[in-house]
This record gives structure tokens, sequence and C-alpha cells, in this order.
């Protein structure tokens, strides 16, 4: 019989369930309904029982549960083994995965292990008549292309913030099944983990991000670009030209050689839009620049824009929101 | 106890700007240009890096595509690699992870039957056809370990290395035995350019080419792999609506207004 089903894979990381999990499962739904079937869930991880009912909450309808303490921490050649076990046993045909580093890394190692075509990075994927369907962006996104399939197992990795992330509903029921785990000799040992030194929200994830260029002339510059970020709960971002002045650390940097990012929310600052820059950017939903030069790319893509001093006009910005945000809830 | 390193890199055009031929959704390639991928840059610079790290070393680059690519080994050359082999293969996707990184795996293979490899290096991704999981896919076929986003390699011998890898929120710090596939990223060197010593040694270099036939590939096996996934077609990305500007006689007038509008879109 031929594969069928939709799984979504449910990373853990630091005991916590990934937050793309939640896109995954909306992306997924909507490739159940589309096929008429059920739609499954695997969870993997140290203590990964805990996340059952929430994943039903939100839109699975059997979960399996792959719980052991070699899972605690991403090891490709052992996270692949208990999704493709799944994926076998229970003969699915798709799979998602998440656009993180461990998704990636846990995709391309499933891909190999089931024979299946995988499309990375998709920023959409669908069910129509003539099968699956991901879309795709080439040559850092100036070009987006659309993925077939002709294997009978077929992968997606799904970019973070490609899909808004399913709510939970009352009264879903599923059915949740444990699944027996043997890792086996491991090749890879994990050592340490190092967490960020910051709390800064993870930006491949954040909702809204505030970002800084060469515009704001010093490293100082960024003071106000954090008290802007703040005021609004947003991840701080950053121009490679900034990075690579030392103002501010890598982890921030937006672009080709940077991260890729799509919140609701893009405020840039003092950002000139070099072709590199936007790679990082341009399917944010709504895109803000301020910039003293009304010409500049950014300016010209920006969903709103602001012509002035960054300097003059950001302090004037937090004032204003922190005075509306402040005042009771207006209509 | 010196190490074989492999790195591997693919030859990409040098600009990202390309247009789409809408009559057959596929990417305008003529009048391209093409260079060492830029990640593949930081993949060299670290073989290299190891290179001068465990004395009596080599590292070796390999690529695989289309005849015309070859020049992108020699580049390897002159950033400091001791030599290189490149699989000249017409009928490969080079865009299709899946067909590649199986083409790369099985010269790996014939690689490691003339010498054990210790480690095999990648690139991030590619600039054009921007997955991310060549290296990766490679360790699977060779059911070696495989570990992406490598932004330091900390210790190192013939049998073992840790290496940090750089997560959403924060580091892992990972020890895999070896032979390995550690795909880098740019944080973890800042590469150099090819030397004057390197490209006259690119120039000489006698570079073993091999055919996919050579490499045990059947036509059949190649047709499999490029087929598991395939670019239906492609075409530019969605223009974005048109923008408003906002307006106002002073800064603290555009300041309202621009908070007016983020309000009232829901947005903050
Ligand atoms: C291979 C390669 C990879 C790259 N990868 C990346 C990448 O990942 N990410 C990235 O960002 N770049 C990347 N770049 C670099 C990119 O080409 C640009 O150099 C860089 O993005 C420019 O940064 P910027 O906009 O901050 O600086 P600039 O281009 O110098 O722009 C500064 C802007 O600030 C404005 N400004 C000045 N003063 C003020 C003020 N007082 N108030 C308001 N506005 C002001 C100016 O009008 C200008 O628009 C890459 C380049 C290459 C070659």
């Amino acid at each position: 019989m031929a594969n069928q089903g939709t799984l979504v894979v449910a990373l853990t990381q630091r005991g916590r369930l990934l937050p793309s999990t939640y896109e995954l499962l909306t992306c997924g739904r909507a490739i159940a309904d589309a096929a008429k079937e059920p739609l499954a869930a695997v969870v993997l991880g140290a203590k990964a029982s805990q996340f059952a009912p929430d994943l039903i909450a939100r839109g699975a309808e059997k979960v399996f549960v792959v719980e052991h303490p070699a899972l605690e921490n991403f090891n490709d050649e052992l996270h692949a083994k208990a999704v493709g076990g799944v994926v076998a046993k229970e003969g699915l045909a798709r799979v998602l995965v998440p656009g993180s580093v461990a998704g990636k890394s846990l995709a391309a190692r499933l891909s190999v292990a089931l024979k299946a075509g995988l499309a990375a990075d998709a920023s959409q994927v669908h069910l129509n008549s003539s099968g699956l369907k991901a879309e795709r962006g080439q040559y850092s996104g100036n070009i987006v292309s659309e993925v077939e399939f002709r294997s009978p197992v077929q992968i997606a990795t799904v970019s973070p913030m490609a899909y808004p992330r399913a709510e939970a509903q009352a009264g879903r029921t599923g059915q949740t099944v444990a699944v027996p785990f043997e890792p086996g000799p491991a090749r890879i040992e994990f050592v340490s983990y190092q967490p960020e030194e910051s709390s800064e929200v993870d930006l491949t994830a954040a909702e809204r991000i505030v970002s800084g260029g060469r515009g704001l002339g010093t490293a100082e510059g960024f003071k106000l670009i954090r008290e802007f970020a703040q005021s609004i709960g947003a991840a701080v971002g950053a121009s490679r030209a900034v990075v690579d002045s030392g103002w501010i650390a890598y982890r921030h940097q937006v672009g080709l050689t940077g991260k890729s990012v799509r919140p609701k929310l893009y405020v840039a600052c003092g950002i000139s839009g070099q072709i590199q820059h936007l790679a990082g950017m341009s399917s944010s939903g709504t895109i803000v620049a301020i910039n003293t030069d009304a010409a500049c790319p950014m300016m010209e893509i920006a969903s709103i824009s602001v012509v002035g001093d960054l300097n003059e006009l950001i302090p004037l910005i937090v004032a204003e929101i922190k005075k509306r945000k402040g005042a009771p809830a207006a209509a | 106890m010196p190490l074989n390193i492999i790195v591997c890199v693919k030859n990409t055009p040098t600009t990202n700007n390309v247009g789409v031929d809408s009559a057959t959704g596929k990417v305008k390639s003529a009048g391209l240009t093409y260079a060492m991928n830029p990640f593949d840059e930081y993949a060299v610079e670290e073989a290299v890096r190891l290179k001068e790290r465990v004395p009596g070393s080599t590292a070796t680059a390999l690529s695989a595509g289309p005849e015309s690519s070859e020049g992108v080994v020699r580049d390897a050359i002159a950033r400091g690699c001791d030599g290189a082999a490149f699989v000249s293969a017409a009928d490969l996707d080079v865009n299709n992870p899946f067909a590649t990184s199986y083409a790369l795996a099985q010269a790996i293979k014939k690689l490691n039957e003339q010498k054990p490899v210790n480690v095999v290096l990648f690139g991030k991704n590619s600039s054009d056809g921007n997955s991310g999981v060549v290296g990766a896919e490679v360790a699977a076929w060779l059911d070696w370990p495989g570990i992406i986003s490598v932004k330091k390699i900390d210790s190192i011998d013939e049998k073992s290395a840790t290496v940090w890898r750089m997560m959403e929120d924060g580091t892992d710090v990972i020890k895999t035995s070896l032979p390995a596939c550690l795909s880098t990223v740019k944080e973890i060197n800042e590469p150099r350019l090819p030397s004057l010593k390197g490209k006259m040694a690119a120039k000489k270099a006698a570079v073993p080419k091999w055919t996919l036939a050579d490499l045990g590939i059947k036509p059949e096996d190649l047709s499999g792999a490029l087929s598991a996934a395939v670019v239906a077609r492609s075409s530019p990305p969605p223009s974005r609506p048109a923008g408003v500007r906002v307006e106002g006689a002073s800064a603290a007038e555009k300041a309202r207004k621009l908070v007016d509008l983020l309000i009232e879109r829901k947005l903050i």
C-alpha cells in the first residue's frame, strides 16, 4: 500500500518544545485536511510525554512519544533513527520538520535513511491534486522554486515564522502512543551547553525585530536600538556593516551571511538595504524603514518609511510608545 | 598522528541577482560568471588551519559538477589545500542536494579506500541552491556522524574531535568520533586570500578526474536520486505591496504618526 498520512516532528531543545512546532501544526493541519487524513506528530526528548496533550490540543490526532535520556540533546543519528522508525512502521508519507539547526540536520539524515525527497527551508508546503508541493527560496530569495516529489516518503523543513502558530482548542482529543527506543552505541557525545549570555529573544523565532545599521554612527547607537526593541518586545538585529565594525555580536546579524528572519514587524534603522541584507528579511510581514536617505533600497521596499535622523526620531518614537501603551487601552 | 582532511567545494554564480525565463520557469544561466561558493571559503580555510595545527596532515578539495567547474578545486589549492579530486558529471544537477551528496559520498569512499579519511568539511550552504543539507546528507550516505553549524573545532586527533555547534539559543559542545562530516558556519574563521605560491601550485596540480561510472554510480542510481525531489518551476518572488511614507512637519509629528500606524495595524 502506498504511504499515507502526515507527521509533524516536534523537537525539544533544553527541555522545551521548539516554538516553531506550533507553526508546523498549522501547516500540517491544512495538509491533513486536504488529504482527508488524520494528522500525527512525533515528540522526542528526555521527558517528551508531557507535551502530548498540548500537541493534541493544537491539532494533532495521534502523538507518538519517543522518550529517552539519549534524546535530551540533539544527535543527528539518534533523532533520525527515532523519527525514521516511526515513519517506516506507520507507513507515513509526509514529514514536516522545523527549519532549525537541529531540524535541518535531522531532515538531511532522514532523507537518506528513507530515500525520501527533501525540500529544505520551505516557506510554504501544501497538497494539491498532483501531490505535495513545497515552495522554497533559492539565490538568497531572488527566486522562488516549487519543489515536487517522486519518492514514497516526502520531507520538508519549514522556515520558522512561515506559518502562524496553531492555537490550543478545548475539546480536541487524540491518541498518545509510547514508542520504545533503543539508542544503541552513540558516536556523538553531548558535552555541554553554553547559553547566550543575554536573555535576548532568538531572532529566527521573533515576531518583532528592531535592527540597526551603520546609520547609528557608533557602537553606542545600539543603546537606542535596544530601548526601541524593549519598548515593543522585539529582538535586536543588525546589518553586517555594524557586526564587522564590532558594534554588536555576529549572532544579531541578519542577511545572506547572517540569519534569515520573517517577523511580523521588522524595523530597519539606518540600514541602506543592500541585497545581502534584504536576503535575510525581505519576507517579513511589515517592514518599517527609518533613514535619512529617502531613496535608499530599504526605503523603497518598506511598507512604512520615515525620512529623518534616527538619533532624533527613535527617542521620540519610544516616548510616544510608552505614552500610548501606558494609557488605558484605547479602541 | 596526521589527519587526512577532505573539503567539499562548489562552483556557484558570483551573483544572486538571477532572472527566470518565464516560458520555461528555469533560472537564466546565460552570461553568469562562477567562483567558489563564498561559504565554502570558510571550510577551505578551516581545512588549511587544521593542517597547520596537526603537522603532516593533508587537505584535499573535492567537487562534483560539470566539466567547466573544475577550476573551483584548483582555487582551493590556491587557498592552501595540498591537492584535489574532481567528479566530472554533466548529468548531475548540482542544485539537487540529494543526488549531489550521493555523488560526493561515493567519491569520498574512493578517497577513503586510498587513504583513510578523518574529517570532511563543508560550507554552511551554497549561495545558489541555499539548501544547506549536503554535508549532513553525505554523512548519512557514508554512515558517519554529521554535525552542522560548526563554529569551532576545539580539539581534534585522528579518532575524535570536540566541536562547538552554534544553535539558535547558544552553543552545544559535542564530541564526535572520526571520521565525521562537519558543516561550518562563517564564525569559524576569517579566510585568507589565495597566495601567489598557492596559485602557482594550483596551476601545476594534477587533479584526478572521475566520472560517475568510475565511482560505481549507475545511470539509474543517478536518475533515481535526482527525481526524489525536483524543482518543477521557478519564478521571481512576489513583489511587496507599495509602502506608505510617514510625512510630518517635525520629527515629533512623524514619530506620533508612525506609532499611530503601528497601533492601527496591530503590530505593537
Ligand atoms: C558576500 C557578502 C555577504 C554579505 N552578507 C551580509 C549580511 O548577511 N547582512 C548584511 O546586512 N550585509 C551583508 N553584506 C554587506 C552588505 O553588502 C552591506 O555592506 C551592508 O548590509 C551595509 O550595512 P548598512 O546598511 O548598515 O550600512 P550602509 O550601507 O553604510 O548604510 C547606512 C545607512 O544609514 C543611513 N543613515 C546614516 N546616518 C543616518 C541617521 N543619522 N539616521 C538615519 N539613517 C542614517 C544611510 O542613509 C544609509 O542608508 C554582505 C556583503 C557581501 C559581499
